[in-house]
């Protein structure tokens, strides 16, 4: 009887092999490139399919049972082929109290009514976007937040994150509020397993930008303004073997 | 005449300390050249001109307590990896003992706790210091192979971090003896896939490991039996971020700000009701009236009605606790934790049961299902909170949910499900008129079938 594997097609991921090789280099032991391996499928095709869990089963010589296992605990591991863009709107309680829940609830609306993890248009078609709702997303100073594609827009409302679906939809990429020009859900998948350097998704480039967001800064700003420093460090410390640096954290 | 003795009233440090948030103000910051200016990766030459034991004893006798919620004495988590004593060579016997197996240094960058929002800004402000900090602790452990567990869903932290480690490389701080110390470091940024149980650190090793992110039993520790079965200190971003300093201040300067048993300074993470919201780097005991004054008070002046300490998973405190010192010591004889610093902050506008019931779906959605009583729990706790918010509660729902709770706290595999209970436990203890007040529409006529009501 043949495996599960060798009955499905993984041809569409032939491009793919000496990627996935790279991967399994980074690690000590090969298991360890799972998770990146099974962003690189979505890379491919938008979605884990049945062909990329058996592409990764080949690639780390598991079972299939064992890559969909791992595939299915993920949030962000699709089972339905995502649209162009993934926006992910933010309604845990602290985005929710101060908007978040309006602000699904308005981009729902805009695009027909769609709920969790539904797409407006035909996946892999410009304009097509998929939805869902997200838990905290680590930007709780820039609330209410929205991603597209994990990229931050922050302090959003229900116009301009109308606008935002609105301009997706029609085929633009508006500026995140902070990050990279937006690309599209599967160019990001191709980072995400660790590939940064290709033009594709931008490379160096991309990481340019603002450091951080004022709110973010508010703290070491409001230091700066009223000369508020840590102490100074000590010029020469027994813990230490050799001269101290000159540090501004120290600097009076 | 003797010298008045110092007394900390005397060196109290100024109410903002910047240490980790110093370079955040400079233009493209993130980078090496930025970093390298401003004293960056000194702490790393003064570090390989130490014993790697005296650097893990600087650091246990600084009092640094991990950043990540526990707050776990750091110093003493890296003396609990096995090394070989001196002169001591493996045996036939001997040779897979964990003294001689290798170590691993892995940073656990899945910032998830609700509220939590301050090592996504340090990643994307000042990547160096954690790169610094990984450096320092590998080297003090004897780790050759270290990986950024860092969560999937902050793209541009990510990006910034692998540009950054690579940048490092490029001037030779990371890869074979480095600047000639004879000391290998192979740092590998490893984006997850969106599970918060990935920040229990054996879930996260686990996820490392290429399976579902489950935590494990424990014993074994980390410590002996981490990343591949070998010793391994998992240890936060803004701790890790924290060690060059240490280094570089000496730990008498590091004590200089905080507390006795919780010294340094910490980034405060300041979010909802609040005119300035944003990230504030102050002494350890710092309190929330300090805090809101110097982030312009409540927003629209509307009072405050209740806020957590430390994200989600920290019992709600009210405005009588505007004056409890924000340290790990602090917050919990006040009946909280200190958690992540995350601070959120809800106005009078705020229905309780609403942001409790909000709270329990999320930990609904993120219990990974190994145990019992938190993947059910959980369900039924969320269940029986919609239906309360819906306005069709009972009195005695009141009690299923403490009841529930009870059979969850303390009976899970895993931190998760103490976490989960404590929103609901804490804002019935301060608010429970709001539960029943929900309740009263219920009370007049029902023949209804209620979920998880008795």
């Amino acid at each position: 009887m043949t495996s599960t594997v060798n009955e499905v097609d993984t041809s569409v991921f032939d491009g793919q092999r000496e990627r996935a090789a790279a991967i399994v280099m980074r690690y000590p032991e090969p298991r360890s490139a799972l998770l990146p391996l099974l962003h690189l499928v979505q890379y491919v095709e938008g979605h884990v399919s049945r062909a990329g869990v058996a592409f990764c089963a080949e690639i780390l010589d598991i079972t299939p049972a064992e890559v969909s296992a791992v595939a299915t605990f993920y949030t962000m591991y699709k089972r339905e082929p995502v649209g162009e863009h993934l926006v992910s709107v933010c309604t845990n309680t602290l985005c929710a109290a101060l908007g978040g829940d309006d602000i699904y609830a308005a981009v729902r609306e805009r695009l027909g009514g769609i709920g969790h993890e539904q797409t407006a248009g035909e996946p892999g078609t410009p304009g097509s976007l998929t939805i869902e709702h997200a838990e905290c997303l680590a930007a709780c100073d820039l609330a209410p937040v929205l991603t597209v594609n994990y990229e931050f827009f922050d302090r959003q409302t229900v116009d301009s994150a109308r606008e935002i679906v609105d301009a997706l939809a029609r085929g633009e990429r508006p500026h995140p509020t902070r990050g990279a020009p937006l690309t599209d859900f599967r160019r990001i998948e191709l980072l995400l397993a660790g590939f940064f350097d290709e033009p594709e998704v931008g490379g160096a480039e991309a990481n340019a930008g603002p450091s951080a967001d004022e709110a973010t800064l508010r703290g070491a700003r409001l230091a700066e303004e009223r000369g508020w420093t840590a102490p100074p460090m000590p010029d020469a410390s027994p813990d230490r073997p050799t001269e101290a640096v000159d540090l501004p954290g120290g600097a009076s | 005449m003797t010298e008045p003795s110092g007394t900390p009233e005397e060196h109290r440090p100024d109410p903002l300390t910047p240490v980790l948030t110093r370079r955040w103000l400079l233009p493209e910051s993130w980078t090496l050249r930025h970093y390298a200016e401003l004293g960056g990766y000194e702490a790393m030459h003064q570090a390989f001109a130490m014993d790697p034991a005296d650097i893990v004893s600087l650091v246990k006798d600084s009092g640094l307590r991990g950043r990540g919620g526990a707050g776990f004495p750091t110093g003493m988590k890296w003396s609990f990896i096995p090394q070989p004593k001196p002169g001591e060579e493996p045996t036939p016997a001997t040779q897979d003992a964990p003294q001689f197996k290798p170590k691993y240094l892995v940073i656990n960058a899945d910032e998830g706790e609700p509220g939590t929002c301050k090592d996504t800004p340090l990643m994307m402000a000042d990547p160096h210091s954690l790169i610094e900090g990984c450096i320092i602790t590998a080297y003090a452990i004897r780790a050759n192979f270290c990986a950024i567990y860092i969560r999937g869903e902050i793209v541009h932290a990510i990006r910034r971090l692998h540009f950054a480690v690579k940048e490092a490389y490029e001037a030779g701080h990371l890869g074979k003896d480095i600047h000639g110390s004879g000391f290998d470091l192979d740092i590998v940024v490893h984006a997850g896939a969106g599970a918060y149980i990935c920040g229990e650190e054996t879930a996260l090793l686990d996820s490392l490991e290429g399976r579902r992110g489950q935590p494990r039993l424990k014993p074994p520790f980390p410590a002996t039996a981490g990343l591949y079965a070998a010793p391994t200190v998992v240890n936060n971003v803004e701790t890790i971020a924290t060690v060059p300093s240490i280094v570089a201040g000496g730990k008498e300067w590091f004590r200089t700000m905080g507390r006795e048993r919780s010294p340094g300074p910490k980034i405060y993470s300041l979010s909802g009701h609040v005119e300035r919201p944003g990230q504030y780097e102050a002494p350890l005991g710092t309190t929330l009236r300090e805090l809101l004054e110097m982030a312009g008070g409540m927003k629209d002046g509307i009072p405050l009605k209740f806020w957590t300490p430390g994200g989600s998973s920290t019992p709600l405190f009210t405005a009588e606790h505007l004056d409890v010192p924000l340290d790990f010591e602090g917050a919990a004889e006040a009946g909280s934790m200190l958690g992540t610093t995350a601070v959120m902050i809800f106005n009078e506008t705020v229905s309780v049961p609403w942001a409790v019931m909000k709270w329990t779906e999320f930990y609904e959605h993120e219990s990974c299902g190994k145990c019992t009583p938190c993947r059910e729990g959980n369900y039924w706790l969320a269940g029986i909170l919609r239906r309360m918010n819906d306005g069709q509660g009972t009195e005695e729902d009141i009690d299923t949910l403490l009841d529930v709770c009870s059979n969850v706290l303390g009976r899970s595999f895993c931190a998760l499900g103490d976490g989960a209970v404590s929103p609901i436990t804490s804002g019935i203890k301060y608010f429970r008129q709001e539960f029943l007040d929900l309740c009263s529409a219920q009370q007049a006529s029902s023949d209804r079938v209620l979920a998880g009501a008795h």
